[in-house]
């Protein structure tokens, strides 16, 4: 019986909560396999059940504390469906949205400048000690106090929107609970232009070390795929809010504008015996190729534009490279990433200047409905949240997509060919070599939400198995 | 006092838990702010006080609790999301010039289960005696290594 090899990586580092990556090595060290494991709990759509209906957009924060706000919004724009709330107040709407591009701004600051930018400007494959925020912090002092510097104004308008910085409780069913004083809006708008500044320099980062190294970023971990978002009635990217759409690899339209209470008629949801995790795919592919992305790069693919001036200059240029057809190269995830951003501090610039955000009719409601579906494109990708209420206000289903498990399949896609691509045939499989697939993965941002983060819980443990199962190499990293 | 953990998952409450127990005390020049667990901006907050107590629960220490003095990370192996006192410690001092002492009060914990809303009980004896002790050296401005 030939020799089998098997190489786990666990957890994935920089993504969030626990991954797994394993490695089935031939007698020859070729990659046989490659599979990306997320350790996912699904124990909250039946934690849910039997609690009121308005509990919802506080309660489901704790499915993550890495974009709580998402969940917030997503629950609540799907509890404002049961009350009945089809339309917010203007000033409950522009609020519930400053706090969304707050959210997507500080996200992708953390992402870009504190979890990628090491790879970027260190290389793949230098070494662990040197490939880390802290030296990013000795070396590009002035990049890292960006990255803070983004990360705490996003933080602060979610703070002054959603009462505070992690799990608020701004969003209610049928609205928002405050408004934005002129105190907080003119401290934001003192600081604005520079957090513009900053926002165009880490886009020309992200494009300029994309074109600067598309020769290999063109193949890594590439692949054609179909892409997901929702959009706006006229097409523009909304992150807030909006009807679905996807598109295949080439550009043709597999749906358009449906809308979220729908999803279920064109989304399916496979199970697979070695993952926890759901498999979404487009009904009308078939669970077999209908998998799709999800984040930045689809959203930007799928946009017929973006409804701010210098985020839809850089998307024009990022579809040139393209011919203008969507672009599949996963490591353009990150330029994608920095587009968004820009356009979450426009949108936020913008949203301060308008007088709507200090209104004082904050809650409407209408006729009570036993179903609410709230979708927001989250920083990761489209975010489902699905509820039944009965007629005592309890919840009694619930079903949630995440925008990592619609990113599985591109995940395990990413690495299959990484894999096979920089490890097969290697006489040894240097650390190095191993962060090649964590780079991949990392282009998602995946969030694996639910992780303990109590002292000393965090190892990141390497395992070479043989054909029999025995470990013949062990290694593993420091926890904090 | 920089308190970190999730309440949704039992015991991970710990640093939380301190944390309001900390306001309610309402010690003159000491501010409290809780998380579900450290970011980099935290940086900033660091670089703007003289000390840092950083507050988490703990897996493995020896009951009820620990303190230790954080050094700053000169340097980080690996890092999720999640950022360690030391890391923020040490983006404090690079990036915005802190010169600050950190303390690290880790409380043990025993149960980390998703979506067990209490603290166990032994957890709270721990967060009872650490809240006390700490509450000392916070009075004094004198802190001082305990356990391992």
């Amino acid at each position: 019986m030939a020799e089998v090899r098997k190489i786990a990586i666990d957890p994935v580092t920089r993504v969030e909560g626990h991954g797994k990556v394993t490695l089935l090595l031939d007698e020859k060290n070729q990659v046989t396999q490659a599979r990306f494991h997320i350790v996912e709990f699904r124990g909250f759509e039946r934690f849910v059940r039997g609690r009121p209906y308005w509990e919802m957009p506080v309660l489901v924060q704790r499915l993550c504390g890495i974009c709580p706000v998402s969940h917030h919004l997503a629950a609540a724009k799907a509890m404002d469906m049961v009350v009945g709330a089809d339309r917010l107040t203007p000033t409950a709407e522009k609020m519930r949205r400053l706090m969304h591009y707050g959210q997507t701004l500080q996200s992708h600051a953390l992402h870009f400048f504190h979890l990628v930018s090491p790879d970027l400007l260190f290389g793949f494959d230098a070494d662990p000690t040197v490939r880390n925020v802290i030296a990013v912090a000795g070396r590009y002092p002035e990049l890292a106090v960006q990255g803070v510097m983004l990360r705490k104004f996003g933080q602060e308008v979610i703070k002054a929107t959603a009462g505070k910085k992690v799990h608020g409780t701004g969003a209610i069913p049928g609205g928002i609970n405050k408004n934005l004083s002129i105190e907080e809006r003119d401290a934001f708008l003192k600081d604005s232009d520079q957090i513009m500044t900053w926002a165009r320099g880490a886009l020309a980062i992200a494009k300029d070390y994309t074109l600067k190294h598309l020769d290999t970023l063109a193949s890594f971990g590439s692949f054609e795929s179909s892409h997901l978002s929702i959009v706006r009635a006229d097409g523009a990217m909304d992150l807030y809010d909006g009807n679905l759409r996807a598109i295949t690899a080439d550009g043709q339209v597999i749906f358009d504008q449906v809308p979220p209470i729908d999803y279920a008629e064109v989304i399916g949801e496979e199970v697979k015996s070695w993952s926890y995790m759901k498999f979404p795919f487009i009904k009308k592919v078939g669970p077999e190729n209908g998998w799709y992305r999800v984040g930045p790069l689809a959203r930007v693919n799928n946009a017929r534009f973006i409804d701010t001036p210098e985020a839809e200059a850089a998307r024009k240029e990022f579809m040139a490279l393209t011919n203008g057809k969507p672009n599949n190269i996963t490591m353009a995830y990150h330029w994608a990433r920095m587009i968004e951003l820009l356009h979450a501090v426009e949108k936020i610039r913008d949203l301060l200047h308008d007088p709507d955000l200090q209104g004082t009719d904050l809650v409407t409601k209408g006729e009570r409905r036993r179903r609410g579906v709230g979708i927001v494109e989250a920083p990761r990708g489209t975010l489902f949240h699905d509820y039944e209420v009965d007629e005592n206000d309890q919840v009694v289903k619930a079903n949630l997509i995440v925008s990592t498990t619609s990113n599985n399949e591109p995940m395990n896609r990413a690495v299959q060919q990484v894999a096979r691509q920089y490890i097969s045939g290697k006489p040894e499989v240097t650390e190095g070599l191993l962060n090649h697939i964590e780079v991949a993965i990392r282009a998602y941002d995946p969030c694996l939400s639910c992780a303990t983060h109590a002292l000393g819980q965090m190892p990141l443990v390497v395992e070479v198995v043989d054909s029999a199962g025995a470990v013949v190499s062990r290694g593993a990293r420091g926890a904090p | 006092m920089l308190c970190i953990g999730n309440p949704a998952r039992g015991d991970d409450g710990l640093g939380p838990a301190f944390g309001e127990r900390f306001e309610a005390m309402g010690l003159s020049g000491v501010t409290v702010d809780s998380c579900y667990q450290l970011s980099v901006e935290d940086a900033v907050d660091v670089a703007e006080h003289d000390t840092t107590v950083f507050v988490d629960a703990d897996a493995s220490c020896a009951p009820p609790f620990r303190v230790v003095r954080v050094a700053p990370a000169t340097e980080a192996t690996f890092t999720t999301h999640f950022v360690s006192p030391g890391e923020v410690l040490g983006l404090a001092k690079q990036c915005f010039g802190a010169s600050g002492e950190a303390w690290l009060v880790g409380v043990r914990g025993y149960v980390f289960e998703p979506f067990v809303l209490a603290l166990s009980e032994g957890a709270k004896a721990n967060l009872e005696e650490a809240v006390k002790a700490v509450a000392e050296m916070v009075r004094n401005r004198s802190f001082h290594q305990v356990g391992g």
